[in-house]
């Protein structure tokens, strides 16, 4: 019941704003949907912690640990993220960037967005995981287009057609994993969830999983933004509205990456071997050290942002191929805390764009003067990004790099190399813009201060302290993934 | 009808949907790619349709219905009305000369037998032996998309895609579930849609639908 609230909301809620448009009170009703979705999603929450793992809806859905945080999680960044975007887009429109159909459409696709990153967290079945990740892409696609500029259209239409052949890669992966599981479970939608896969994992036969993992693994990880399927990733993520920015490094990354880790359970059932952990460690060493040598060359403030969030995909990627309890624990806590402060980074750096009316680093100057609670807000974002204690994202790293210590020593000095070259080049950006005086052409506004608050403490606090009932969640989502 | 001649229908089938795939690859203009387009979607249903008739699976003629009306005219239709609504005369020009790209699809087809040959080895269908065709399919869509400048042609790639993936579906497995299917239809329709609002934003922001001219988003400058 819960399950059909959760899902309801975000679903009723696109349609309804698309009749409401581009009225006075469509930001209100945006906010009051994620809001509702938000606290479905804790009840919900509430329910798996007491009951344990369940499924509903005749085992079409399928809830447990690992699934369960990430959709609390999705429904309360979306919920923030609502909350920063009223201002926010009522100034682009203001400034005319935005137009009267193009607010209508931002305010339904954003629900429907939701819907499907939701959809794709609690089936049960992995054809319809496939499907909701796609509707999740084409969803964005003309919100990444929002604003009709030319280098808007392009970045779209590069994410429209590489995620296209990528995701097109992972359904050929779905159907060579429902050929095996058919032999197994017999035909039909049974043999495509994931109860009854993970019950039989081992029987499955190890040859076409292997190979079903290759496409999978190209497919969802062109979706995560691995290198070098990462192109679309940059454009994308810095040509949009910022409020779909946030959404789409802070959750959908983290949901292909949830597609991608379940898929490879399955995998290492069958064949018994480290093999698809493996590639995914390489993947994501590769993507850490290419993204933290692209930040140094980057100009645009998004674009900059984008690439660290294919670095720390890079990090969970690696950590969850890397497998064992301590790592697989951090990529857990790494993925909570790194949606959480990137997507607070994602608010403060679209103020200091509206604010400077540019997204050029050079440009961004003086922003602690021009708006102290930006200014710091955006200082504190970036010290958890790059991973400076006592951040949550310090804690996860550093459970990474203990792992990989302990287990694959060669990988070491290239993790570190290449965290080390993304704080230095985020932090050298970084400290021009902040300090200083305010320049001239700097405009003064009001920004949405609470979810950048309220983000900051929570990676904050994460850092400082783990809830118990955290703690054990994680746990249990260990024993899952083992 | 025996299992022998089946399957060398079924053979028969798969040969016409590569020969329409390289016969994509080899075409210039839109409308003959349109029309190509069509009849490999064709093609297609026709197969799902008799494959649905010997193995008696129902749910395969839905998915051979859908695959008629979506592929063979919905989307051709919709290509169509676009194609002539835009005014697009000019010819697609290929980044790769023709008889190269061929040659490269020539070398895909030997691939995808090499690839699913553990497939094909443990199934026991009587389409087994196309499961390697569609993953050819599959590759030469993606190299049209890869090859290719313009807007159009990339769309009918990332189509003829989805057909082999179609394809694959029902060779190794007899078609996915029926939910599934009907889904990834579903995500085709709202992308063509989604294309289709896009050729006109192209065309309005670029003046043609030559993706070539979108390169301002580059690294370092």
């Amino acid at each position: 019941m819960i399950l059909l609230i959760l899902l309801g909301v975000p679903l009723f809620a696109a349609g309804v704003l698309a009749f409401v448009g581009d009225r006075r009170l469509a930001p209100e009703v945006n906010i009051t949907g994620s809001a509702a979705t938000f606290a479905a999603g804790v009840a919900l929450a509430l329910q798996v912690y007491e009951q344990g793992p369940m499924t509903a809806g005749g085992n079409f859905f399928f809830v447990d640990a690992f699934n369960v945080y990430l959709a609390v999680l999705t429904s309360f960044v979306s919920m923030t993220t609502a909350i920063f975007s009223r201002r926010y887009m009522r100034r682009e429109r203001e400034h005319g960037r935005v137009g009267h159909v193009g607010m209508r459409f931002y305010h339904s696709m954003f629900q429907l967005f939701i819907f499907a990153m939701l959809l794709c967290l609690l089936t049960n079945n992995i054809g319809v995981l496939w499907i909701a990740m796609e509707l999740a892409t084409l969803s964005t696609v003309l919100l990444v287009s929002l604003y009709r500029t030319p280098t808007a259209i392009e970045a779209a239409w590069k994410y429209f057609i590489l995620c296209g052949v990528g995701i097109a890669q992972a359904l050929f992966g779905t159907v060579l994993l429902y050929f095996a599981a058919e032999k197994v479970l017999g035909e039909g939608g049974d043999a495509l969830l994931w109860t009854n896969l993970s019950q039989v994992s081992d029987k499955l036969e190890p040859t076409v999983l292997s190979l079903a993992f290759v496409f999978l693994m190209v497919g969802y990880g062109t979706k995560v933004g691995l290198v070098p399927l990462h192109n679309w990733l940059p454009d994308a993520h810095s040509e949009g509205p910022t409020p779909i920015s946030a959404v789409l490094s802070g959750l959908l990354l983290n949901i292909a990456l949830y597609a991608l880790v379940r898929c490879k359970t399955l995998v290492d059932g069958s064949t018994q071997s480290h093999r698809a952990g493996d590639i995914m460690m390489w993947f994501g060493i590769i993507s850490i050290i290419v993204a933290a040598f692209s930040l140094l060359r980057q100009k645009d403030i998004k674009r900059m942002f984008s690439y660290s969030s294919i670095e720390h995909m890079g990090i969970a990627t690696f950590a969850f191929g890397l497998g064992g309890p301590i790592a697989t624990f951090g990529a857990l806590l790494h993925m909570l805390v790194h949606s959480l402060a990137k997507s607070s980074i994602f608010f403060t750096v679209g103020h200091a764009s509206q604010m400077h009316r540019t997204q050029e680093m050079d440009r961004i100057r003086g922003l602690i003067k021009g708006n102290p609670l930006v200014g710091w807000g955006f200082i504190l974002g970036t010290m958890a990004i790059i991973g400076m204690p006592p951040f949550g994202i310090f804690t996860s790293e550093f459970l990474i790099l203990t792992a990989t210590m302990k287990d694959a020593p060669l990988m070491t000095p290239f993790f570190l190399l290449g965290l080390g070259v993304a704080f230095a080049a985020i932090l050298r950006k970084v400290q021009f813009m902040v300090s200083g005086d305010a320049p001239s052409y700097q405009k003064p506004m009001k920004a949405a201060h609470l979810p950048v608050l309220v983000h900051m403490a929570l990676v904050l606090l994460l850092g400082i302290y783990m809830p118990d009932f955290l703690n054990q969640w994680f746990h249990k989502a260990v024993e899952i993934l083992k | 009808m025996d299992l022998q001649t089946v399957s060398q229908i079924n053979g028969f089938l798969a040969a016409f949907v590569l020969l329409t795939a390289f016969g994509m690859l080899a075409q210039k203009r839109i409308y003959s790619l349109i029309h190509l387009f069509a009849w490999q979607g064709f093609f297609l249903s026709v197969n799902t349709a008799i494959v649905a008739y010997v193995a008696g699976k129902h749910h395969l003629y839905i998915s051979s219905v859908m695959t008629l009306s979506l592929k063979v005219i919905v989307l051709p239709y919709i290509l169509h009305i676009l194609v002539v609504k835009l005014k697009i005369r000019k010819e697609a020009e290929t980044l790769v000369n023709i008889p190269a790209t061929m040659l490269i699809g020539i070398a895909l087809v030997i691939f995808s037998y090499y690839l699913t040959a553990p497939v094909t080895e443990l199934s026991s269908l009587i389409t087994r032996s196309t499961i390697a065709v569609a993953l050819a399919v599959v590759m030469i869509g993606m190299l049209m998309m890869i090859t290719r400048k313009h807007a159009v042609t990339q769309i009918i790639g990332f189509l003829a895609m989805e057909n082999g993936l179609f394809f694959a579906a029902t060779s190794a497995t007899y078609g996915m579930p029926l939910v599934v299917e009907l889904g990834v239809a579903l995500d085709v329709l709202i992308a063509a849609f989604i294309f289709g609002i896009f050729f006109f934003h192209i065309h309005t922001t670029f003046d043609s639908l030559d993706v070539e001219q979108m390169t301002r988003l580059k690294e370092g400058d």
